[in-house]
């Protein structure tokens, strides 16, 4: 199972990790959003691998998985909605404004 | 008066000034005299205790951990010069009051000038040398303000420019060097570092030290060579330049080394460094001021000599070179003042400060002259003035100071730099006032109201009584002197007659020698006309721009927009960096068993990797790409499930949905796929790179997968805590809201401001060209046959009231079990969004009667204020209560304070949410997206064809 997991995170990264080395906003939006994927699950995964045992208080629960990584994953999942929201914002206005999706400047670009 | 709100009075009262404005100028300007006056009173009520030999002293810790502490002391030297920063400002404050002309805006006039005097004042009565160091650079920006105050004038924004680059850098050498004297002392407090001279003179560390810290005075004070500022400083109204160069900016060099006399001088290189650089600006300075023809550049000269030659008497290291210096900074405050009020007066009668369409002026302003006359012979070291004595001293301790061996060099410089001034004074008086009166002023001259009059015939009082009668100063000279010294004062009485003796004689050479090179000023000035000489402003501005395309150069090479590079360059580097650490570090043996993988999670990240993979593949076809994404979202969600984390599992298939839409929106204007540019190196490059970055991903967290944790978690004082501190049994919901609230409320904020980032961007790009772009938008893909599929519109419809209601049971629940304000925002705002995709954006806007701003401000109000109650009982922000109500007809519940901490994170999350799709829905609208009018009106493009 922990290699199952470890070798999503990978997978997950090295994709992230390729399509933000691309030329076009779009592909590289997919790429962040791939890493915020990968990181978030590490970060979730450094509380151990528990199955079975939600972090709900009850009388009959055998015992409970880390909450406090999954608190802090779980507001990271909301502002990285956030967070990909501006990017694409701001690729979409690049793009309307100057009809050009590249993420480098080019040489002899004007700005 | 505490000394701290003697400090703090000028900073206090620079609103007053902003304020009363609006009752009028006169209002105004008492106001603000009041202010300084109750400062100057205050200060006065310690002087008894400071003539007793007291230090009066008021401490409080700051920052004890940095040694930043604000401690004030008032000695001999601090009283000296508060007494001068104050008394001198409450008579600047009165001139400006009649120099300012009606358009200028006394308010901010007066506020930089409090604001300006509030610094100086901190920095003469800082005990501390960081809280000094604070103060210095407060006069720096404050200075730069009051420079630039006429912000019309290019000269003034150039002269603010260069005096805040040439002190605010001499201002960062003496952080450096404050920094090392304190560690040397082992305190920054000014009192301890003043009783330990053998160590610091002893410790390698003082040259450097020495060095730095002279660095910012000689700055400050403008000796050469930054003596340059000073003058193009005198764009500044006069009244500024009165009271900057005359009683506070630039004494705040000499206050600095006198303060650090007791410590740092005496050696060598204090001698050859101070007294040099001191002669050195002296001679040069009044040369420079001879043939100056404008009357406050002339001054702001002579002003530079005559803060070298205090400089030099500090230079000197001798305590009757202090007693000099202490003297002549009195001496010289006094007549400069006056010298600048009568400059300002000329300036402000006659329009013009050109000393060459000047003369004539006894007769048509008598009063301005004889104040003119007094001040000026003064400064040329006429006897029966002040002036004289101390130039006396200065010449006395010249005339047998030895330099490098040679008896001559100081004396005669000395002479020199006395009989330029002689000279410059003497044309100040002659070619002003002197002469025929002329035709062809610019404007009619005569003398002005009292109220401009008034202060610098109080000076020119002073001038005189000082001149007179010595012993009246010798109080306060013996008292500050005292101070600098730190120790037993020189014999010595301040006196009008020394008998015939060496000074008397240069004395005599400069004074004689002055008249005749007044008379040979014209032919002389021809000359230095014609003379090629440098010009430090030419010189500054290139440095700077030297600087400025230095550094475009070197971020233009760093920066040179290739993101793609910088986003290798930052990965290789972080791997190699984790390379480093594995190769550096120790790795224990793994602890934990592993868990046995099931069928279905292999099932669940077989899909995770072929869908990665694909992706990858496949990323060029856009609208693919997109939904192999939304796979690892579904995939990821019901991983969280399975590993325990149903809260979070919520969330992320919540986010996924509007991530989805809101990158399908933006795909709609975006190409649909991405052209291969590449080359085949190009991406074997980004493949090695991904893949090692993966590996190392991977490997890093299997490693910590497999061992225990390192040290004992805080996880069990969450989970002991959570419903008997918290109220709560969803421990993850508790930690948002309770334990963890203040990030959470962060978190919030930080989502509120996304969303109005993109809503401003929206609004920026609606109202530039693009919006023309917009407008002839043609889709070049064709349109789905149905718009508004009549299936998709009625259950949506039917399912909003359905699907608000699992929100609201969501957030109500969210406290015990899985739920919450971030997971009901988000199902709540897809309720919205599904309206928004079947019936149009614009059916769906027509109904919206709150803004989503208004949602977003409610939000973080509403945690905010839950958070605010805390205090109400006493207790920290955001700490939570509960308890129980039984409502008859149904079951006991239990309330808790987080439910409204959690109803802001909810209101927060749908605003947030809905704005930012509603932003992109904004710019489709404008792309021709046409209203449908009526509730079942489906397709609004059908009715027209």
């Amino acid at each position: 199972m922990e290699l199952l997991v470890a070798s999503a995170i990978g997978a997950l990264t090295a994709a992230g990790v390729y399509l933000v080395l691309r030329q076009r906003t779009f592909p590289v939006i997919l790429g962040v959003s791939l890493l915020s994927y990968a990181v978030n699950v590490f970060l979730f995964a450094t509380g151990r691998l528990v199955v079975n045992r939600p972090p709900i208080l009850s009388d009959d629960a055998a015992g409970y998985t880390d909450p406090l990584p999954q608190a802090l994953v779980l507001t990271a999942i909301v502002i990285s909605f956030g967070m990909t929201a501006v990017v694409v914002m701001i690729a979409l206005g690049a793009y309307l404004s100057g009809d050009d999706d590249h993420v480098d400047t080019r040489p002899g670009a004007d700005t | 008066m505490s000394l701290f709100l003697i400090v703090a009075l000028p900073f206090i009262g620079a609103l007053v000034p902003g304020l009363m404005i609006q009752a009028g100028r006169r209002a105004c300007a008492l106001a603000t005299l009041s202010v300084t006056a109750l400062a100057f009173i205050g200060l006065m009520t310690h002087v008894p205790a400071v003539l007793r030999g007291e230090v009066v002293q008021a401490r409080v810790e700051w920052l004890p951990a940095l040694g930043l502490d604000a401690n004030f002391f008032l000695d001999g030297l601090g009283l000296l010069f508060a007494g001068l920063i104050l008394g001198i400002g409450l008579l600047i404050i009165i001139y400006a009051r009649y120099y300012l002309s009606r358009e200028d805006p006394m308010g901010q006039f007066y506020a930089y000038l409090l604001l300006f005097q509030g610094a100086m004042v901190g920095i003469v009565l800082s005990d501390n040398i960081l809280l000094l160091l604070v103060f210095w650079e407060l006069t720096s920006l404050s200075s730069f303000l009051l420079i630039g105050y006429w912000k019309h004038l290019p000269e003034g924004r150039q002269g603010a420019r260069m005096a805040l680059a040439v002190t605010g850098g001499g201002g960062l050498a003496m952080i450096a060097g404050m920094l090392i004297l304190g560690e040397i002392a082992g305190s920054y407090d000014l009192t301890v570092i003043l009783q330990n001279r053998e160590a610091i003179q002893s410790s390698e560390l003082y040259m450097p030290a020495l060095i730095l810290i002279l660095l910012g005075a000689f700055t400050k004070s403008a000796q050469f060579p930054f003596h340059f500022w000073l003058p193009h400083a005198m764009a500044a109204p006069t009244p500024v330049s009165a009271y900057l160069h005359s009683a506070t900016m630039v004494k705040a060099g000499l206050f600095l080394m006198a303060r650090m006399w007791p410590v740092l001088a005496g050696t060598d290189a204090w001698f050859y460094i101070v007294a040099t650089t001191g002669l050195v600006t002296m001679v040069i300075a009044a040369v420079i001021a001879l043939f100056k023809d404008d009357l406050k550049a002339l001054l702001a000269f002579s002003t530079v000599s005559h803060l070298g030659l205090i400089t030099m008497l500090l230079g000197l290291g001798t305590g009757m070179g202090a007693v000099a210096a202490v003297f002549h900074i009195i001496n010289h405050a006094t007549f400069k003042a006056a010298l600048f009020m009568t400059a300002g007066i000329i300036d402000h009668e006659t329009h013009t400060r050109d000393i060459k369409r000047l003369g004539g002026l006894r007769k048509l302003m008598p009063a301005t002259f004889v104040i003119a006359t007094i001040t000026a012979l003064s400064m040329a070291g006429i006897p029966l003035l002040n002036g004289f004595l101390s130039k006396e001293m200065m010449l006395y301790e010249a005339s047998h100071t030895p330099w490098a061996g040679s008896y001559w060099v100081v004396p005669v410089l000395a002479t020199v730099g006395a009989l330029f001034s002689a000279a410059y004074s003497f044309r100040y008086i002659w070619h002003v006032f002197f002469g025929p009166v002329r035709k062809d002023y610019p404007s009619k001259p005569h003398d002005p109201g009292f109220g401009m009059l008034a202060s610098p015939a109080f000076l020119s009082v002073l001038v005189v009584l000082i001149g007179i009668m010595p012993s009246l100063a010798e109080p306060l000279v013996r008292l500050t002197a005292a101070a600098v010294i730190g120790g037993e004062l020189p014999e010595f009485h301040l006196q009008l007659w020394h008998g015939v003796n060496a000074a008397l004689v240069m004395s005599i050479i400069a004074v004689v020698g002055g008249v005749i090179l007044l008379a040979l000023h014209r032919p002389l000035d021809r000359a230095w006309i014609a003379a090629p000489r440098p010009e430090a402003k030419i010189i500054f501005d290139a440095v700077v721009e030297g600087a400025a395309s230095g550094s475009r150069w070197l971020t233009d090479r760093l920066h040179d927009g290739a993101l793609t590079r910088y986003a290798a360059i930052f990965t290789v580097t972080v791997l190699a960096l984790a390379v480093h650490a594995y190769l550096t570090g120790g790795i224990s043996r793994p602890t934990r068993a592993m868990m046995p993988p099931g069928v279905v999670p292999t099932i669940g990240w077989a899909m995770l990797l072929i869908a990665a993979g694909c992706l990858v593949a496949f990323h060029r076809r856009r609208l693919v790409a997109l939904v192999l994404m939304a796979i690892v979202g579904l995939v990821v969600s019901v991983g969280f499930v399975y590993l325990s984390a149903p809260d979070l599992a919520l969330t992320q298939i919540s986010v996924e949905v509007v991530t989805i839409i809101l990158l399908l929106l933006a795909l709609n204007f975006l190409p649909k796929t991405t052209p291969s540019e590449s080359s085949v190196a190009r991406r074997v490059r980004d493949g090695g790179i991904a893949v090692v970055a993966g590996l190392g991903a991977g490997a890093l967290i299997y490693a910590l997968l497999v061992r225990d944790f390192a040290f004992p978690t805080i996880s069990e004082y969450h989970l002991a805590n959570s419903y008997k501190g918290g109220g709560g049994t969803n421990v993850v919901n508790v930690i948002l809201v309770d334990f963890r609230g203040f990030d959470t409320f962060g978190e919030i904020i930080v989502l509120g401001i996304a969303a109005l980032v993109i809503y401003a961007l929206t609004e920026a790009l609606l109202s530039s060209p693009v919006r023309a772009r917009l407008l002839a938008w043609t889709d070049e893909s064709p349109d789905a046959g149905d718009a508004h599929p009549m299936m998709m519109v009625v259950v949506t419809r039917v399912m909003l009231p359905v699907v608000l209601m699992v929100g609201v049971y969501i957030l109500l629940r969210g406290h015990n079990d899985p739920g919450g304000g971030f997971i009901a925002g988000l199902i709540v705002a897809i309720a919205v969004v599904m309206q928004y995709m079947a019936s149009g954006f614009a059916w769906a806007e027509a109904r919206q009667r709150y803004p989503y701003h208004g949602a977003i401000g409610a939000g973080v109000l509403i945690a905010g204020l839950t958070g605010i109650g805390a205090w109400f009982a006493g207790e920290p922000f955001l700490t939570s209560a509960y308890g129980y109500i039984h409502l008859p007809p149904i079951e006991e519940f239990e309330w808790a304070t987080a439910m409204g901490f959690d109803l802001g994170v909810f209101l927060t999350v749908v605003g947030a949410v809905l704005l930012s799709l509603q932003s992109f829905s904004r710019i489709a609208r404008r792309s021709g997206d046409r209203v449908s009018a009526h509730p079942m009106d489906i397709d609004p493009s059908r009715e027209e064809c």
